[in-house]
């Protein structure tokens, strides 16, 4: 069971300032498969996100990733442990052309062809304003801008918190169908969702928080299947996602 | 997802390039009032000289602070330090300072400068692990403790030097004035301005076509961004901050040759027009901090001649002009 | 002890040994010209008195909103220059101190309103570099409308008839109240009143509010405070009690000029004596002030000392040069941001 999780978190508290908001956070990233995090706004999904990132730091738990214990390392070290991070407000750098976003995120110094034309394939929109500042795509774009930074090189570990934020219905579309693809490479991905009907058509496994902890982990389909269970989880009303 | 192509995009939102208009309008403005045109020449010269010293002390607080949200009143003892640390070579070069050749002049000068911004750059490593490591996030203390070393420097300035002014002569061949018709434009404000330029391009060079430089200008954005994507911008910080210090060192022997003197109160002055150029440029911003360097500049030379009690007014009211115009400086950092 | 709960606004020192130590000082400062004789004495409690309201004011800034100001000498030499230029131009009279004083104060509340308006409302680090830019700029100003100010040199006046020392309201035998003593008191009584003052202001509702724009700037917009409102008009009034103390060091000294009013130096001595004292806490500028002033006074001489034995040693005897203090003073500040940062008072009402 170990060995088949790439990620783990045992026992994760995580305080901001006077808050406590991780109160012991248990969850296991599986290796090779898309976890949907699910839960209310301020269950501590975000904050789950960016412990593992080690852009805040857990009071008292462990976070192992890949056999190592990356609990206290910084920020960058993570990062080059091979998790790729995408956060809840983009991370775009405005002020940089979008082939420079994409540039800083090849850490191997230059942007790898095949790659490339593989994340063209994705998200056009991105070859079109290659050498324009991010500053001036529109919401979508900038939120496929991030996702492409994040896979522009291979990873182990792909952290993505809310892709379809205020993005349009044709645009949640297109990103179903990015992140089909990227299943498809056996990437790992965990992926931090409100959108329960989004969730559903990708979700390997979820875990579902709620007050700062883990209180179901199972498989998507299951989840999918029983009314009940969402409803008590997630307060989704029985029919509102028909 | 509406198709817009990018030539349509641009148009949309050009490039914002109404603060570039601003010196030489200042400069057209300020003709009629000056009268002579030769006068106003000169002025004109002295400015620009000026600015690119400026410049060249100013862009190393502007990054550090765009990257770090560190604001080091430290840099101005910088400026002090820079130009006294030169004037240690003033007597043992003095041959070569003092000989009629310009090569042998600039090579003095080279040497003079090379020891400046070796002896600021290491001061700015040690100021930046034992002043400001301790204090980093903590504005209010950040403030406090960078005041206070900029005091201790400054004081022990006056504990080795003494505190009178002593002379800083400018190389022999770097004197007097070049004359053109009846404009004279003194040598080494012409030397001044190129050496500004060449800082300047430098600077853009290494920001917009490398990899440092680009790592600098997303980190000026988005620290945090910059860390998740796997580089640590602590150590980057560092070298920024020692470049910055160098740069100031850089400035404060250009600054002394400007005036013929040092004091030991020479890095404050400065200081403030670098802190009302910072503001002007908008913090963290490069280019804004070349514009405002020569807005400032070319104002006091200009407000120094027409109404010379009321000077250094003048750049607080240019300062109070831009920031009714754009309340975040002429150009506005991202995210800042 | 109700009435004492009045006087202070129910804010009493929170220490048993910072209380001994207040009351000590209020007692010596009280008494002064009859328990420390003597000119120079004299002339170190009334300094200490205008600077208890100067570094007390610039607390509210620091301590109680989280902004730091370099202009606070600015207004201070606006009251000393406002008061000495009235009594300058307009004769020795009393009306001359209060136009001087109200002209200044305009002046400051102005000023204060201006710099505020453009740097309060986007970074508390803007208001840091305006403050400084402009305060240098209007040093240099002062000095430069010499016809005015009288440059570097400031000008020496001559005060209301009562407050000369050569009035005498009393002499029985060795015991006489001459105009020294009466101005003495007069600037006692003034400190007194308008530090008790502020002491109720950082008491009051508004003064809760500002304390919590300091802790959480977020969560007080989110409570519907609007900090730029309330950081102007601390901002203000701190600017109005600069100048004040201004108004009551012109008429001890009787004279102005930039060396003892606008000079940065000034401004270090506000922040150590803030610093030392303890940031946030009004009683902390009256220990600050206190014991930085005796100190300036009696650690120089010692100093000088110093210097003079290490003479013939390389560097030593210019480290020890009495007009090297500031040098000491700054690693003191230093030291103390870092190690002290909550004062003597912080300390010692962790102790309780």
């Amino acid at each position: 069971m170990s060995e088949a999780a790439l990620l783990r978190l045992d026992g994760v508290n995580t305080h901001i300032g006077p808050y406590h908001i991780l109160q012991g956070v248990e969850l296991a990233v599986p290796r090779g498969g898309l976890t949907m995090l699910l839960g209310r706004n301020g269950a501590g999904k975000t904050t789950t996100l960016r412990t593992i990132m080690g852009l805040w730091h857990a009071s008292a738990g462990r976070v192992r990733f890949d056999g190592a214990e990356i609990t206290d390392w910084a920020t960058p070290d993570i990062a080059r442990a091979g998790i790729a991070y995408v956060p809840e407000n983009m991370g775009i750098f405005a002020d940089l052309t979008v082939r420079e976003n994409l540039l800083l995120a090849a850490r191997a110094g230059d942007i790898d062809d095949a790659r490339l034309r593989w994340v063209f394939g994705l998200f056009p929109a991105l070859k079109k304003f290659w050498s324009l500042p991010a500053g001036f795509l529109s919401g979508g774009q900038k939120q496929m801008l991030s996702i492409a930074r994040a896979v522009i090189e291979p990873r182990k570990l792909f952290l993505i918190d809310e892709p379809t934020k205020g993005l349009a219905p044709a645009i949640i579309g297109n990103m179903i169908a990015a992140f089909r693809e990227l299943k498809q490479t056996a990437a790992t991905i965990l992926l931090v969702e409100q959108n329960f009907m989004f969730a559903k058509s990708l979700g390997d496994t979820v875990a579902v928080m709620d007050n700062g902890r883990v209180v179901h982990a199972g498989s998507m389909a299951e989840l999918a299947e029983d009314r009940e269970l969402q409803h008590r989880l997630l307060g989704l009303s029985l029919d509102s996602h028909q | 997802m509406t198709d817009i192509d990018a030539g349509e995009l641009a148009k949309r939102r050009p490039y914002d390039w109404a603060p570039l208009l601003l010196v030489p309008l200042l400069a057209l403005a300020a003709l009629p009032l000056i009268g002579s045109l030769s006068t106003w020449a000169t002025l004109t010269a002295a400015g620009l000289a000026m600015g690119m010293i400026i410049f060249i002390i100013a862009s190393g607080l502007t990054l550090v602070f765009g990257l770090m949200d560190v604001l080091n009143f430290g840099h101005g003892a910088f400026i002090s330090v820079g130009a006294y640390v030169a004037a240690i070579l003033l007597a043992p070069l003095s041959g070569l300072l003092q000989a009629d050749s310009l090569v042998l002049n600039g090579v003095a000068l080279l040497a003079l400068i090379a020891l400046a911004m070796t002896a600021t750059g290491l001061l700015g490593w040690a100021f930046e692990r034992i002043i400001i490591m301790p204090v980093y996030g903590q504005h209010l203390k950040q403030i406090l403790v960078t005041v206070g070393g900029m005091i201790v420097a400054q004081q022990l300035i006056i504990v080795l030097w003494g505190p009178v002014q002593l002379a800083f002569p400018l190389p022999t061949a770097f004197r007097g004035a070049i004359v053109l018709g009846d404009v004279a434009i003194e040598r080494y404000r012409i030397i001044a301005v190129i050496v500004g330029l060449v800082v300047f391009a430098g600077m853009l060079l290494v920001l917009n076509r490398t990899k440092i430089g680009l790592l600098i200008r997303a980190g000026v954005e988005n620290r945090e961004m910059v860390e998740a994507l796997g580089y640590h911008i602590r150590r980057l910080f560092v070298g920024v901050f020692v470049a910055g210090s160098a740069l100031a060192g850089l400035g404060g022997v250009m600054w002394a040759l400007y005036r013929e003197e040092l004091t030991p109160g020479m890095g404050m002055e400065v200081l403030v027009l670098v802190f009302i150029v910072v503001i002007i440029g908008g913090l963290g911003s490069i280019g804004g901090c070349f514009i405002g360097s020569l807005l400032v500049a070319v104002t006091a030379n200009y407000a120094g001649f027409l109404a010379p009690k009321v000077a250094l007014g003048s750049n607080i009211m240019l300062m109070v002009l831009i920031l009714l115009w754009r309340s975040r400086g002429l150009y506005p950092v991202a995210n800042r | 002890m109700t009435m004492l709960r009045v006087v202070l606004s129910g804010d009493f020192p929170q220490s048993r040994i910072l209380s001994a130590a207040l009351l000590v000082i209020f007692i010596a400062l009280a008494a002064a010209p009859f328990l420390f004789p003597g000119t120079q004495s004299l002339n170190v409690a009334a300094k200490i008195c205008y600077f208890v309201v100067l570094a007390a004011s610039y607390d509210l800034l620091l301590g109680y909103t989280g902004i730091v100001s370099f202009a606070h000498t600015m207004f201070f030499g606006i009251g000393g220059y406002g008061a000495g230029l009235a009594l300058y131009t307009w004769g020795p009279t009393w009306t001359s101190v209060l136009i001087g004083t109200l002209l200044g104060l305009g002046l400051a509340i102005v000023l204060a309103l201006i710099i505020g308006l453009f740097s309060l409302r986007v970074r508390a680090i803007f208001f840091a570099m305006i403050t400084l830019a402009v305060a240098s700029a209007f040093a240099i100003l002062a000095s430069q409308l010499s016809w005015l100010t009288g440059g570097e040199d400031g000008r020496t006046f001559r005060v209301p008839e009562v407050l000369r020392p050569g009035y005498s309201l009393l002499e029985a035998g060795a015991f006489s109240i001459n105009g020294r003593i009466i101005t003495y008191y007069l600037i006692f009584l003034a400190a007194l009143v308008l530090f008790l003052g502020m002491l109720r202001v950082v008491n009051s509702p508004f003064g809760r509010v500002l304390q919590g724009i300091r802790e959480n700037e977020f969560r007080a917009e989110a409570l519907g405070y609007r900090t730029i409102v309330y950081r102007s008009i601390v901002n203000c009034l701190s600017a109005a009690m600069a100048t004040l103390a201004g108004v009551l060091a012109a008429l001890w000294l009787r004279y102005t000029g930039p060396a003892v009013t606008l000079s940065f130096d000034i401004m270090l001595d506000i922040l150590l004596m803030v610093v030392i004292g303890g940031m946030g806490t009004l009683y902390g500028a009256v220990i600050g002030a206190t014991i930085f002033i005796l100190a300036e006074n009696y650690l120089q001489a010692l100093m000088g000392a110093l210097s003079k034995s290490a003479a013939g040693l390389p560097v030593l005897p210019q480290l020890f040069d009495p007009d090297r203090w500031l040098l000491w003073l700054g690693v003191l500040f230093v030291l103390s941001v870092y190690f002290f940062p909550a004062g003597i008072v912080g300390k010692l009402a962790a102790r309780k």
